[in-house]
C-alpha cells in the first residue's frame, strides 16, 4: 500500500497536495464566494484533535456505517452469488424469474428508501435492507454473465474426462465465476458506501452519513469536513479488504506473468 | 510397415492402452446460424480411421474440421447417422478418445499437477498417490517436472501443449484426437512440438486424428491425409503418406514428400475452384 503510494507520488505530487490545502485555506481567510461559511483546513484538524478524537459517540459512528455496509454486503453475496447461478445454469428458473429481476434493477436503491422503511420493522433493518439492494443487482448480473462466458471447453474436457456433474459444477464451473465475483466484490462495496451514506442522511441518527448532515444543520462547518474525509477513509479501507479477500480466492490470479 | 505395427498394442509410458479405430458412418450435422437460417456443415459423411495410426485431417479454416473433432469426441452429436469407436457406437464424450483443443484449455485455477492426475482421481481409477506418481512420471518424460506446482499462466505455451498432451494421455485414451494443437506458436517451438509429438506417436502407435490447416505439418506427421472440402464439409481425397519412419526433418527434402505435397495443393486448388 505504501509503495503504491510512493509511486504514484513524487514530487510534484506532494507540491499539487500542499497546493490544494494552501487555496483551500485561503479561499476561507479571504472568503471567496461560496467559501464564506466554510471552515478552513486548521479549523477542522483542531475541532477533530480537540473535540472527536477522543469521542465514544464519533468513533460509534464509524462502527454503526461499517456495520451497516457489513451486513448489507454480505447478505447481497449471500443472496446474489446462488441467484446468479441459478440465473446462468437453469434455463426454467432464468425464463420464471429473470423478467422481474430485470424489472426491479433500474429502480435506484434510494427510491427503495420509504418503502424499505414502511415495510421493515426496525430503523436498522431498513437502511441494512437498502445497502443490500444496491449491492445485490450488481452481483447477480455479474455472477449470471460470468456463467454465460464459461468456456466450453473447459466443461467439455472435465466430461469427456469423465466428472460426474457435481465435480463440474464444483471443480470448472465455481472457480470460473470467481473472477466475476471479484468484480461484483468490488463494484458492490463502492456503492454499498455511496447508498449507507445518502440513506443515513435521510433515515437514520446515526452514522458517519448521519454526523455529517449533523456538521450541516447545526451550522459547523469543521464536522461536516470531518464527517467527509471520515466516509473517504472508510471506503477506502473497505476496498483494501475486499481487495485482499479477492486475491486470496484467486491465487492463480497473483502469479499471473 | 503400418499394417503390422496395427496388431500390436501401444505402450504409453509404461502402461498398455488398448488402440481403436475411430469412424463417423453417414453423419449429417447442421447448425442454426443468426444470419443464414440453418448451416449443413456435414452431409451424409462416412470417414473410417483405423487403428494405431496418424491420421491428419486437412483443410481450409472454416470448412468443418473442429466440428469433425468435436463429433468424433462426442461435444456435440450428429442430427443422423453414427460416431463409434472399434465396434461400437458411442454418444456421449469419453476418457476412451480426448480431444487437445486448438486453444489451451487447462483449468487456470488449478497446478499444472492438478491438471493432469484430474482425470484419474475424478473417475476414481487409482488411488490418489498412485495418480500423483504417474503425472509426475509424465510431466518428467515431457520436461515439466519443475512445473507441476505451477499454474497453467506461468508456462510458456509449448509447455502448456505438452502439459495438454499429459492431460490427456494419462487416462490411457484408445484414440487420441487434436484439434490444430500447435497453431499461434512460434515456428521454432512447432516445429520442436511436431518432432516431439512424432516421436511419441512412434513409441506408442496411438490412435490419432490430427486435425490441422497446415500442409507441411500434415506431411510430416502423416500416415494418411484426408483433405477435407466445405459446404457440405466432405473429403476430398485421402492420402497415404508412405515416408520411411521413424522420420525427421530431412524427409521433407525427400522426392517422394515432394511429390505428395505437389498432389495435395493440386487437390486442394481444385476444391478452391470447384
Amino acid at each position: 500500500m505504501l509503495k503504491q503510494l510512493q509511486s504514484t507520488l513524487n514530487w510534484r505530487g506532494f507540491v499539487a497536495i500542499f497546493g490544494f490545502f494552501l487555496i483551500w485555506y485561503l479561499a476561507c481567510v479571504l472568503k471567496l464566494p461560496g467559501f464564506a461559511e466554510m471552515a478552513n483546513p486548521l479549523e477542522v484538524i483542531q475541532m477533530f484533535v480537540r473535540e472527536y478524537a477522543h469521542d465514544d459517540h464519533y468513533w460509534l459512528s464509524w462502527v454503526t456505517s461499517f456495520q451497516r455496509v457489513l451486513y448489507g454486503f454480505l447478505f447481497a453475496q449471500l443472496f446474489g452469488i446462488p441467484l446468479g447461478l441459478l440465473f446462468g445454469t437453469n434455463e426454467k428458473f432464468r425464463n420464471l424469474f429473470f423478467p422481474v429481476f430485470e424489472l426491479l434493477r433500474p429502480i435506484p436503491p434510494l427510491a427503495w428508501v420509504p418503502m424499505s422503511i414502511l415495510f421493515w420493522p426496525t430503523n436498522e433493518s431498513s437502511i441494512i435492507f437498502i445497502t443490500f439492494i444496491g449491492a445485490f443487482f450488481i452481483i447477480v448480473i455479474n455472477v449470471f454473465d460470468g456463467v454465460r462466458d464459461i468456456k466450453r471447453e473447459h466443461l467439455w474436457l472435465a466430461l469427456s474426462l469423465g466428472a460426474p456433474r457435481r465435480v463440474v459444477f464444483l471443480r470448472i464451473m465455481l472457480p470460473s465465476v470467481i473472477p466475476s465475483i471479484a468484480v461484483g466484490m468490488t463494484l458492490g462495496i463502492a456503492i454499498t458506501w455511496d447508498v449507507v451514506i445518502a440513506a443515513e442522511m435521510i433515515a437514520s441518527d446515526s452514522g458517519l452519513g448521519r454526523l455529517t448532515w449533523e456538521g450541516y444543520v447545526s451550522s459547523t462547518p469543521e464536522v461536516l469536513v470531518i464527517g467527509m474525509i471520515s466516509i473517504g477513509l472508510a471506503g477506502y479501507l473497505s476496498t483494501k479488504v475486499v481487495n485482499t479477500i479477492e486475491s486470496k480466492m484467486m491465487p492463480w490470479r497473483r502469479v499471473r506473468r | 510397415m503400418a499394417e503390422g505395427a496395427a496388431l500390436n498394442t501401444s505402450e504409453v509410458h509404461g502402461t498398455k492402452s488398448e488402440n481403436a479405430g475411430i469412424w463417423l458412418d453417414q453423419v449429417s450435422k447442421s447448425f442454426a446460424s443468426p444470419d443464414a437460417g440453418t448451416i449443413q456443415v456435414f452431409q451424409d459423411l462416412s470417414v473410417h480411421f483405423e487403428p494405431n495410426q496418424l491420421h491428419v485431417v486437412m483443410g481450409a479454416s472454416g470448412c468443418g474440421k473442429s466440428t469433425l473433432g468435436y463429433l468424433l469426441a462426442g461435444f456435440i452429436s450428429p442430427d443422423q447417422g453414427n460416431v463409434g469407436l472399434g465396434p461400437n457406437p458411442v454418444r456421449n464424450p469419453g476418457p476412451e478418445r480426448l480431444l487437445v483443443f486448438q486453444e489451451t484449455a487447462l483449468w487456470p485455477w488449478m497446478t499444472v499437477l492438478d491438471n493432469v492426475i484430474f482425470g484419474p482421481k475424478v473417475r476414481g481409477d487409482a488411488d490418489a498417490k498412485e495418480a500423483k506418481h504417474a503425472a509426475q512420471g509424465l510431466l518428467t518424460k515431457f520436461g515439466l517436472a519443475d512445473f507441476a506446482d505451477k499454474y497453467p499462466d506461468q508456462l510458456s505455451g509449448g509447455m502448456k501443449r505438452r502439459a495438454e498432451i499429459a492431460q490427456a494421455l494419462i487416462n490411457r485414451p484408445k484414440v487420441m484426437i487434436l484439434d490444430e494443437p500447435f497453431r499461434g506458436l512460434d515456428v521454432m517451438t512447432r516445429e520442436i512440438l511436431q518432432e516431439y509429438y512424432l516421436d511419441l506417436f512412434e513409441e506408442t502407435r496411438q490412435t490419432t486424428v490430427f486435425i490441422t490447416s497446415e500442409l507441411e505439418e500434415a506431411l510430416f506427421l502423416a500416415d494418411k491425409i484426408y483433405i477435407m472440402g466445405d459446404q457440405p464439409a466432405r473429403i476430398l481425397d485421402i492420402i497415404d503418406v508412405d515416408l520411411p519412419r521413424p522420420r525427421d526433418f530431412e524427409v521433407t527434402v525427400s522426392k517422394k514428400y515432394l511429390e505428395y505435397k505437389e498432389r495435395a495443393i493440386e487437390r486442394l486448388f481444385q476444391s478452391e475452384e470447384s
